[in-house]
């Protein structure tokens, strides 16, 4: 039945080339992805020892100071609000309860910068809250009486605090609505007052949670360029910028942005460590929702104000604000043309950026898919590690990266045609492109693969064995069945590249301007003409995401 | 390196696949000829789909041969990728594609020749398993049973040169199994289709293959026809495989294991006087309320329709006998007369596995 032949060693046997270039591409896509950290390390390194010093001395030990200082003080705020109205909406049933929950998403919708754009305005001491305060008090004047300046570290921190509280708020409900019903049931009859159950029940229970969201708050909050600047926060990420702009002194840029990444490292690896035990909340039991208690009346009402709060400072009132001031201004000034050319760019530079970032997101994830091994998954693991680097790091790596090529470009040319090409790649939006898609490619690759993981690995066997190639299952099997994910990724990059401000700042070509970088020149001067046109526009598009995260929410009911 | 001859239409060498320090599938040989339907049959891990996997070419191994019809498709010299293969498969959970309906799943097979052939020969094949009113309909549409059924369609449509299949008739209710299996088996022999089948159901694998193929830790225990697996089983772990045993402790001598219930004939490679373990079949034991050649009471009767299981005490054993009978003894009779058949008693050498 069987023919024995002799042992055939194992050398020289042919290596399966399944999916070979789908391999090579993804690889091209983390080097990529890693090339801008490794340009910043290598330029850091490069700068002269006398830098380092001037770093350590000067710079570095008031932007240290302030940037430790706005991440504690943010990260209390957001833990706070996060908490408390996760804890408010999940245990109590009061009136407007259900609107209320998908409301406290709103402020997720407004970018740092424009907060503080719009409370510089809304805050003036001749502005429209000082006013009306000095008007019920009975003083005439701002000399007579005026509030503490917005342009303060405290002003800062609540600010952001007030924006960036979702990124709490949204995994810690989660957590309470999947973990806690047994939990608190369980508690309850072993003797804990339902007033201690937060205390001694929700919140240890929802420290992982917390633990997510708050890391996702400091990123944000290591990312803002904008708010910082406006209130007179000196941040590490102010430095890197004003090292650039006004210096155009990159490897002392590139040392402070390290020292940045170097924060962000441990912020990872502190978020890491505090859910190092969260297994339990992965668990497939069938869990039961907690039940809220009813809250009526007075009470209710009161419940109610206090989930509005967060809600009117983070976005109503800016929102508001800025329907205000951008009808005022339309009505006297008409659409200027300015503006029509600034959304042409920042809807076409989102849209290329949009498309690359998804096309390496699918190469990324269908790669790790077809070929798993220690190729594709340490490419999956350098692509998406841009998710937590701020902007300025990454424009400031792409910076360097560029300038080289640019310079090897310049030179072959005039080597071999006798033309120069000057600056190629830095000169046009490329270089935005390439730190849009650094920065946002682990939004696109994490959901495409998650939308893949939903697909049953039969169903790629099951089209290989009736023939069709790697690339033609993807094309007929995985794309039509993850059109969801990938639609879902595009538009999330898509928002975050038109609210990018940093990254745009450091990067975009001399004559374009975006709705972004307008609001940031307007309010860098002191003036207030069209950025709020451009700033409403960023605040609609901005919404779009989380009217999406609202119905998921609400379909996973 | 060349195959024996074409006139098998697969041909398996040395072949294997390791996950870490395991082999899935340990130096496997095996050679299938043109219309011959294998039943792979082993416990869960055996490597029995491992082995359907590399066939199929959507696992890689680490050694050994693979030759489809002569050509090698896996190797030293060559690795044909799984589309180029033309190996039909039908998976366990049918991964029938969700966003196509049937018939534009029996059409995804088809894309190599052209529009009309291939709209013509799905219709055939939609005709022919009586699938014609399910055509236009979505596989979330489908029962158990027709969703099978889709999936063999599919795997069938572009004239594949072996069929491979994993547990297929596994996700079906056990009362429309057995219809499934007979009608999915009788197109098979009808068409002439050479089919590989992966289950671990030993009544499924004694019935449905020419040929049962036993695995154990990524080898082949034994391989032949169903009769020959059942019936003359090399090993204890095939016997016990296909059918409970009664073990019995006895002594081999002069060609005979005696036992405390006396002695049986059997031919062992084994020296005189070693100990070994007699293999009694339930159904080999015959109870009656007298006659027979020993005595014993019942302790434990379960009744399970087509037959009856007894615990029945002997004296001389220190473990009761399980015995299976077609016959009915009254409620209140507990004291009994057995006799055993010793052509269904088995005994083997310790030298084999």
């Amino acid at each position: 039945m069987s023919i024995l032949l002799p042992h055939i060693p194992a050398i020289g046997w042919p290596t399966r080339r399944t999916g070979a270039r789908w391999l090579f591409c993804a690889s091209v896509v983390a080097v990529l992805v890693a090339l801008p950290f490794g340009g910043l390390l290598v330029q850091a390194i490069q700068g002269s020892p006398g830098l380092w010093v001037h770093l350590i001395s000067s710079i570095l030990p008031v932007a240290l100071a302030d940037t430790l200082v706005l991440l504690c003080g943010v990260g209390i705020v957001t833990t706070a609000i996060g908490t408390a109205m996760a804890w408010l909406v999940t245990a109590h049933a009061f009136p407007g309860r259900r609107i209320v929950e998908w409301a406290l998403l709103l402020p997720l919708a407004v970018p740092t910068y424009i907060i503080a754009y719009a409370y510089l305005d809304i805050l003036h001491p001749i502005g429209p809250v000082q006013g009306a305060v000095r008007w019920i008090l009975g003083y005439s004047s701002p000399r007579q009486f005026r509030l503490p300046d917005v342009r303060s570290m405290t002003g800062c921190i609540l600010l952001l605090g007030f924006v960036l509280y979702p990124y709490v708020y949204i995994p810690v409900r989660a957590m309470f609505l999947t973990q806690s019903a047994n939990l608190v049931d369980a508690a309850r009859m072993l003797g804990v007052p339902r007033r201690a159950i937060f205390w001694n029940v929700a919140l240890p229970l929802a420290r992982p949670a917390v633990a997510v969201g708050v890391s996702l708050a400091l990123m944000e909050t290591l990312n803002d360029v904008g708010a910082a600047e406006f209130l007179g926060v000196r941040t590490l990420t102010v430095s890197i910028y004003t090292t650039w702009i006004t210096r155009s002194d990159l490897p002392g840029a590139a040392q402070i942005a390290l020292s940045l990444l170097l924060i962000v490292v441990v912020l990872v690896a502190l978020e890491r460590w505090a859910r190092r035990r969260q297994r339990y909340s992965g668990d497939a039991r069938r869990h039961r929702e907690l039940e809220p208690r009813p809250v009526r009346g007075l009470r209710g009402a009161a419940l109610l104000i206090l989930c509005l709060i967060p809600i009117l400072i983070g976005f109503a009132a800016p929102a508001f604000y800025l329907i205000v001031e951008a009808s005022k201004r339309v009505r006297y000034a008409g659409l200027s043309p300015r503006l029509v050319d600034e959304a042409v760019s920042t809807i076409s530079l989102a849209t290329i950026a949009t498309a690359v970032t998804v096309l390496f997101g699918v190469v990324i994830a269908y790669t790790n898919r077809l070929r798993p091994g220690a190729v594709s998954s340490w490419s999956y693991r350098l692509a998406t590690m841009g998710y937590a680097a701020p902007g300025t790091v990454v424009a400031i790596g792409v910076l360097i990266v560029l300038a080289t090529a640019d310079r090897l470009v310049d030179q072959t040319a005039i080597d071999w045609f006798g033309i120069s090409t000057g600056l190629l790649f830095i000169g046009s939006g490329a270089a935005l492109i390439y730190a849009y898609a650094t920065r946002f490619l682990a939004i696109s690759a994490g959901s495409i693969d998650a939308g893949l993981a939903r697909i049953p690995v039969s169903l790629d066997q099951a089209s290989r064995s009736l023939g069709q190639s790697p690339t033609g299952t993807l094309r007929h099997v995985h794309l039509p069945l993850s059109k969801a994910a990938i639609t879902a990724a595009g538009l999330l990059v898509f928002v975050d590249c038109v609210k990018e401000l940093p990254a745009t700042l450091l990067l975009r070509p001399l004559n374009i301007e975006t709705f972004a970088t307008h609001l940031y020149g307007e309010a860098a001067r002191g003036t207030y003409e069209e950025a709020s046109i451009a700033a409403l526009a960023i605040l609609l598009i901005g919404m779009v995401p989380v009217i999406l995260l609202s119905r998921i929410g609400r379909s996973g009911h | 390196m060349v195959a024996n001859t074409a006139e098998f239409a697969l041909e398996i060498q040395e072949l294997t696949r390791r996950f870490g320090p395991t082999a899935a599938v340990d130096c496997i040989s095996l050679s299938i000829r043109q219309g011959e339907i294998i039943c792979l049959v082993g416990h869960s891990g055996c490597g029995k789909s491992t082995l359907l996997r590399l066939i199929a070419g959507v696992d890689t191994p680490d050694g050994g041969t693979i030759f489809l019809e002569g050509k090698e498709i896996s190797g030293p010299s060559a690795f044909t990728e799984p589309e180029a293969r033309n190996i039909g498969f039908v998976f366990q959970d049918y991964a029938l594609f969700p966003h196509l309906s049937v018939e534009q799943n029996i059409l995804f097979g088809l894309k190599a020749c052209n529009r009309a052939e291939a709209i013509r020969r799905s219709a055939e094949l939609i005709d022919r398993m009586g699938i014609t009113h399910l055509a236009d309909r979505f596989p979330h549409m489908l029962s158990g049973g027709e969703q099978q059924r889709v999936a063999l369609a599919r795997a069938l449509a572009p004239q594949p040169r072996i069929l491979l299949m994993d547990e297929p008739f596994s996700n079906l209710d056990p009362s429309l199994r057995d219809r499934v299996r007979n009608d999915t088996l009788s197109l098979l022999k009808t068409l002439g289709t050479t089919v590989i089948m992966v289950t671990h159901d030993p009544e499924e694998a004694l019935s449905a293959g020419d040929r049962v193929v036993l695995m154990k830790a990524g080898r082949i225990v034994q391989a032949g026809t169903g009769y020959d697996l059942h019936d003359r089983p090399l090993t204890p772990y095939a016997a016990e495989f296909f059918c409970d045993f009664n073990k019995v402790p006895g002594v081999y001598r002069r060609g005979k294991i005696e036992t405390a219930i006396g002695g049986f004939s059997q031919t062992l490679a084994a020296p005189e006087g070693s100990s070994s373990t007699l293999y009694i079949r339930p159904q080999a034991i015959s109870v009656a309320r007298d006659g027979g050649d020993l005595s014993g009471r019942i302790v434990g009767r379960s009744f399970h329709g087509q037959f009856e299981q007894f615990l029945i005490r002997v004296d001389e054993l220190e473990v009761p006998l399980t015995v299976r009978t077609t016959h009915r003894l009254p409620q209140d009779v507990d004291l009994v007369r057995i006799s055993i058949d010793s052509g269904q008693v088995l005994a083997f050498s310790e030298i084999k596995i």
